[in-house]
């Protein structure tokens, strides 16, 4: 095979492979849009997916700490609806309360929320997917009881964060990078360098590659998996302070179903569900190709149902052609051509 | 019988399922006079019958190890395709016969991935989750259909005439003898387990594992399809929202009656007695002016718990015996010192 030469070559690792080739099909899928919709390459396009994609850029890196430990978090659309809907609320009632106290507020809950999560996987041995699946439910129906049927609106908030999405940093031609997509790049690169150099940050890829052998090489597990979540909630508490910048009215069911978003963009980004591989990178690109698919849909007036159809099947997409890359990988790469060739796909069982 | 009897905690699992079913009826009655009554019972069992129909073959996925987060999206999309089948004027017995083969479709596609692809059923099916429901949204947007026929209505809401039970809770019966027999007595149940405790070692023994989660998955995808059909009759609108989220209270009944979420063990007694627990229970809190998204989160609990508990419980016993077992050492090893030492304290 072509590919496999080319990647002992230049001494590629799978993952990279992945990344360069969503940035393929990102610019293919650009291309296309571009020839099929007028006036396609303007800052204005790009500016609008950034917008868009902010959000779940920053709840997606949360979610890859944890799908790199071979866990699952579904609580994040319940955990970002809930911090914007509080911190809503508190802005609401105090308009003195200040910007930085607001961030704190929203990582704060966002925190002890995840806490909980990694609380009851990592110490109460209940797997992430049941956790999760209680803590989405939990988290969400404390957002009803909160808000008891009233709901956040635009007017009643203090100017600077009806504001905050329009605040532009840097302006690049026609091009402008707003706050929040810049805050979105650095959280990025910040945590894509800790994974890179922090030795506590590698070891969550032990962990998910086989969390046998990294308890019994001495990795303290649970403490890094709780430590996994605390993360997650406290970026999806962000991401909570970011929705309500963006979005300005907040009902209950604010944010329902981001975590379908959150998983599609960590999972197209080539972080293995089965744990141990991925990057934050990854998780980027892949939020950015299902944010470019969306915004080229609404400008060639696909109805807007089509959205959720079409990132199931991404999601699936991703989800074959990682299986598929993978063994295909192993085999050529592999110098002992009798090795078992799905060896992968047996131990995994169900990823919970 | 022999499934209970043969792992000792599950037995007493199911008992303490037991007590808490009659705790919840203890306290339902006493919040309203009118619970015990046979005609709140079946009310229960009839407002909820699709879930419970689902649970059935969401038993066996998860015995099997692996779980379908799918069901809820596949009953949307099935109860959109039926209303819009309906509306086109397709007779009904047509359009119930082509829904039911959507099902099948759906679920045969998801359990291609999974047992032919071998992917993640978690991801396969959270895939299906988005995508079935974006299909419901796609075939009806954010319309409805009403106005089935009446004698089609009539089965999901009446008695049949002669009997003192809705027609759907028949079907319910009928259904979970037929998966109480394939679990519990037949080849096939067995080999859900197998595959369930450990899917090589199957494999080796010469179970054809793919298949098994190839007709597990499929049957998901018919059952959920039979569920849409039950939910047209008995609710008589139908919507892409369908169903939406019903995945957990599934999941919930599943885990809460004893089966373990890592695959191998639990019964259709155990998910039975759950049904009637969480049942009873969402009905008590209904009772209690509860409302109804409060009610998600106390199930949200109590799926959590379900799992938690046991597992502290059994951390709890290791502990208890090891201890237990190292004084026991401690014991012997000072008994074995003093053996020893005498005939050496002897011969010089």
């Amino acid at each position: 095979m072509n590919i496999s030469s080319f990647i002992r070559r230049s001494n590629m690792r799978i993952e990279q492979l992945r990344e360069l080739a969503l940035l393929f099909i990102i610019i293919l899928i650009v291309l296309f849009f571009g020839s099929q919709i007028p006036r396609y390459f303007t800052g204005t396009t790009f500016e609008r997916v950034g917008v868009n994609v902010s959000i779940i850029v920053v709840v997606a890196v949360g979610m890859t700490l944890v799908v790199l430990t071979r866990n699952i978090d579904l609580s994040v659309g319940s955990t970002v609806g809930l911090i914007a809907f509080v911190v809503g609320q508190q802005l609401s009632d105090h308009h003195n309360l200040s910007p930085v106290l607001a961030v704190l507020l929203a990582i704060g809950i966002g925190t002890l929320l995840g806490m909980l999560n990694g609380l009851i996987v990592a110490f109460g041995k209940v797997p992430a997917i049941v956790t999760t699946l209680g803590t989405l439910a939990i988290y969400r129906g404390l957002l009803f009881a909160y808000a008891n049927s009233t709901s956040i609106h635009t007017q009643n908030l203090p100017g600077w964060i009806i504001d905050l999405p329009r605040v532009k940093v840097l302006t690049i031609g026609d091009l402008n990078i707003t706050f929040l997509v810049a805050t979105a790049i650095v959280i990025v690169v910040i945590f894509q360098l800790a994974l890179i150099y922090l030795p506590s940050a590698r070891r969550l890829y032990a962990i998910g590659s086989d969390p046998e052998t990294a308890l019994t090489s001495g990795i303290p597990q649970r403490r890094l998996v709780f430590f996994a979540f605390t993360i997650c909630g406290a970026l999806a508490g962000l991401g909570g302070f970011m929705y309500l910048a963006q979005i300005g009215t907040i009902t209950t069911v604010a944010a329902q179903g981001l975590e379908l978003e959150v998983v599609a963009a960590v999972v197209l980004g080539g972080v293995s569900t089965l744990g141990g591989t991925g990057r934050v990178i990854g998780a980027l690109l892949g939020a950015v190709l299902v944010g470019i698919i969306e915004q080229g849909l609404v400008r060639m007036q696909f109805n807007e149902f089509w959205k959720q159809a079409i990132e199931g099947l991404a999601i699936l997409i991703a989800v074959v052609s990682d299986s598929a890359l993978r063994t295909r990988l192993r085999i050529s790469l592999s110098h002992n051509q009798a090795m078992p060739i799905s060896t992968e796909t047996e131990k995994a069982g169900p990823t919970l | 019988m022999k499934a209970i009897t043969r792992a000792n905690w599950l037995k007493s699992w199911e008992f303490l399922l037991f007590v808490v079913f009659v705790g919840v009826i203890i306290l339902n009655v006493s919040l309203s006079p009118f619970f015990l009554g046979l005609d709140n019972l079946v009310n229960v069992l009839q407002l909820s019958v699709e879930t419970i129909m689902i649970g059935l073959i969401m038993t066996l996925i998860i015995i099997n190890g692996e779980i379908d987060l799918s069901v809820a999206a596949v009953m949307g999309l099935c109860a959109t395709a039926f209303g819009l089948l309906y509306q086109n004027g397709t007779p009904l017995p047509l359009a119930a016969l082509l829904t039911l083969g959507l099902g099948l479709l759906c679920g045969a596609f998801n359990g291609l991935w999974i047992a032919y692809m071998g992917l993640p059923s978690l991801v396969v099916t959270l895939a299906g989750l988005v995508g079935y429901r974006g299909l419901a949204y796609v075939l009806l947007e954010d319309k409805s259909v009403t106005n089935f026929p009446d004698e089609f209505s009539a089965l999901g809401q009446h008695n049949l005439p002669g009997l003192p039970i809705p027609a759907t809770l028949i079907l319910f019966a009928f259904l979970f003898i037929i998966f109480f027999i394939v679990l519990h007595y037949s080849a096939f149940g067995r080999y859900v387990y197998v595959v369930g405790n450990n899917k090589t070692a199957a494999r080796f023994a010469g179970v054809n594992v793919r298949r098994v989660k190839m007709i597990l998955f499929t049957v998901s995808g018919f059952m959920s399809a039979l569920a849409a059909l039950v939910y047209a009759a008995r609710v008589g609108t139908v919507r892409p929202n369908v169903a939406n989220g019903l995945e957990l209270d599934i999941i919930t009944i599943v885990l809460l009656g004893g089966v373990s979420i890592f695959g191998g063990s639990g019964t259709l007694i155990g998910v039975g007695l759950s049904m009637l627990t969480v049942l009873s229970f969402r009905n008590g809190m209904t009772l209690a002016n509860i409302s109804g998204s409060v009610q998600t989160s106390v199930i949200g609990v109590l799926l959590i718990l379900s799992v938690l508990l046991p597992n502290l419980f059994q951390e709890v016993q290791t502990r208890w015996r090891q201890r237990h077992y190292s004084e026991q050492q401690v014991q012997a090893g000072k008994e074995r010192d003093v053996e020893t030492k005498q005939p050496s304290d002897v011969t010089p």
